[in-house]
């Protein structure tokens, strides 16, 4: 539920919507009535997954992999399964109508000027997750398909009795699942990249290289799928072992990269670029560890314990929340056209950290000596306790970083401190608008010859692109 | 235009190297089958946009300096305010929970997706809202 409502709809939903026509210079998204419908089909999918919780068999209780058989009719019966399955088509429909609609602005409506190579890195790793979503998601959704088949029609895709195959379901499932944890990902790569450069008041190093390797994260996600089945023993270790190393590479080229645009950079340690550099390094931890995971010794070793939950919540914690916030703030005045207060902002930025870290480092040590996942209980002779309790205590220290954000929020609500156009100093046409952006965005798109628009309108000494004579400017006015 | 075409066969040409790899290393048919669609799906809107690149000139968009002549012009149309696309995400909240419940909410979400489907069609050919 986590995965499906919050992280992924956070991103490509909300931030995305609002901001991509903004980056490009378009004044909407390309199909906006298809993106209501999104929404409403997004709503009535989470509607339809909660009301799970109020039949009387209860939710569907086999978590977000639904692996067969156990989501087979006889060893899940009720209809909390079946609501499963339909929220997800839901979701998943209002997923795909958002990936076409963020592929078409994007090829479609952009300003005169803005070509390809000149679009923001946050709208490169939209349009790449965009095409992630249109390959992930109908497999999903046929998946789905079959199983309501197979619990309702007597149908026997996944079952072993009828000749079907159970593994024939993980392959289904996780190759839209592992694509689907770069489509929560991507977004928040994108978020970073817009924060590093403007607070280190340098142009993002290596813009080519960091667009690349998006593209190729997209590919290889797609082939890396049976990695999560290693143990299943029907797989082609090679080849999904080589694919999954062969990821981490261009994952480091964009560490690189953001580490690169920090470097020798007037640093302006703003509440946006202290999470963002949070991120970096929860990241850097959970991808580390995921190395480890693609060899299939290690894998053996360590599947279906704490290391991998571990491993699995660094990734996606790391990213979301600490992107997610780094981009929340970032963005924030510009949505709203009032401040946050900063040192709300750090405070809430130290307790989370510190009690992430806490919370989870500890279950790479329990996972390493064994404990398994989604049990709680254990004997006091296998020596978990102290390790558990730590981790116990970095969760509730996060809890009360989130009561301070919620503060932050309410102060900023009460008593507003009217925010700038342009606080941080932007770079790209976002900040080149009203805070908030008027209805259909711009009065007036300034002249795009760089990847840095705005920079070069209001740093023209200092412009990366072609600087517009004052007769072309006056000329761009009366247009 | 011209580097949307070739993004789109990029992606086409990896999956289909990749899916010839897997085939011949693993025979086996359930991730060729899903790796083929994809490589179809990078490779046949790639063609697509390849053909309308030859037709077309390249647009401002495409250009790296354009001058503000061709910047002129009119972005699009854009619809204002409806309430159709929420009449048909009820309707398939509907079909949905028939899907799960029995079948009597499907008529009222066929009803409603279909109702919606044919108003919105029709408000957007007058140009207005019905």
């Amino acid at each position: 539920m986590m995965l499906y409502l919050f992280a992924g709809p956070f991103a490509f939903g909300g931030f995305a919507n609002y901001l991509i026509p903004l980056q490009i210079g378009a004044p909407d998204m390309a199909f906006p009535r298809l993106n209501a419908l999104s929404y409403w089909l997004y709503l009535t999918g989470g509607i339809t997954m909660l009301l799970g919780f109020f039949t009387a068999s209860g939710a569907a209780a086999f978590g977000w992999v639904g692996y067969a058989p156990l989501s087979s009719s006889t060893n899940s019966p009720g209809a909390g399964p079946d609501l499963w399955i339909v929220s997800i088509a839901l979701v998943g429909f209002s997923g795909i109508f958002t990936g076409v609609n963020l592929i078409t602005t994007i090829f479609y409506l952009r300003a005169p000027g803005m070509t390809m190579f000149r679009m923001p890195i946050f709208t490169w790793n939209m349009l790449v997750t965009g095409l992630l979503i249109l390959i992930a998601f109908p497999v999903l959704t046929a998946a789905l398909i079959m199983l309501y088949a197979d619990r309702h029609f007597g149908t026997h895709v996944f079952s072993v009795k009828g000749g079907g195959s159970p593994v024939l379901w993980q392959n289904l499932f996780w190759f839209f699942g592992h694509p689907e944890v770069y489509i929560l990902a991507l977004p928040f790569f994108g978020m970073v990249s817009e924060i590093f450069p403007v607070f280190s008041k340098k142009p993002i190093f290596g813009y080519k290289g960091l667009v690349f390797a998006t593209l190729a994260i997209a590919g290889l996600s797609t082939g890396v799928w049976a990695h999560h089945m290693f143990t299943t023993g029907t797989v082609l270790l090679p080849f999904f072992s080589a694919l999954s190393l062969l990821i981490a590479v261009p994952t480091g080229i964009k560490i690189f990269t953001w580490i690169g645009t920090m470097w020798g950079g007037q640093l302006d340690f703003k509440a946006p670029l202290t999470w963002a550099v949070g991120f970096i390094v929860a990241f850097t931890m959970g991808g580390i560890t995921g190395v480890f995971l693609a060899s299939p010794p290690i894998d053996f070793a360590t599947h279906d314990t704490y290391f991998v939950v571990a491993h699995f919540h660094q990734v996606l914690i790391g990213t979301t929340i600490f992107a997610g916030f780094a981009g929340f703030f970032f963005w924030y005045p510009k949505l709203t056209g009032r401040m946050y207060r900063e040192k709300l902002a750090k405070l809430q930025f130290w307790l989370v950290f510190i009690g992430f870290n806490l919370t989870f480092l500890p279950q790479y040590l329990l996972g390493l000596r064994g404990m398994p996942r989604r049990i709680a209980v254990y004997a006091t002779t296998d020596h978990f306790t102290f390790l558990n309790r730590l981790s116990t205590a970095g969760a509730y220290l996060t809890a009360i970083g989130f009561v301070v954000f919620l503060i932050n929020m309410w102060v900023s609500w009460r008593s507003p401190i009217k925010a700038p156009d342009n606080p941080w100093d932007g770079h790209s046409l976002e900040w080149a608008t009203s805070s908030p952006p008027p209805s259909h965005n711009f009065h007036k798109v300034p002249p795009i010859r760089s990847t840095r628009p705005t920079w070069d309108m209001n740093h023209p000494e200092h412009a990366d692109g072609r600087v517009m004579t004052a007769a072309e400017l006056s000329r761009e006015v009366l247009d | 235009m011209k580097f949307e075409h070739k993004l789109y066969l990029g992606l086409g040409a990896f999956f289909a190297v990749i899916v010839a790899i897997y085939w011949f290393w693993s025979g086996e048919s359930g991730g060729s089958t899903l790796l083929l669609a994809s490589a179809l799906l990078g490779l046949v809107p790639g063609a697509y946009l390849g053909w309308w690149a030859m037709r077309m000139k390249p647009r401002p968009e495409d250009l790296e300096d354009p001058t503000s002549e061709e910047s002129t012009g009119v972005v699009g149309a854009f619809p204002t305010y409806t309430i159709w696309p929420f009449v048909m995400g009820m309707g398939a909240f509907m079909i949905g929970l028939a899907m799960v419940f029995g079948s009597w909410t499907l008529v009222i979400g066929f009803a409603l997706a279909i109702s919606a489907a044919i108003s919105v069609t029709l408000e957007s050919k007058r140009g207005g809202t019905v």
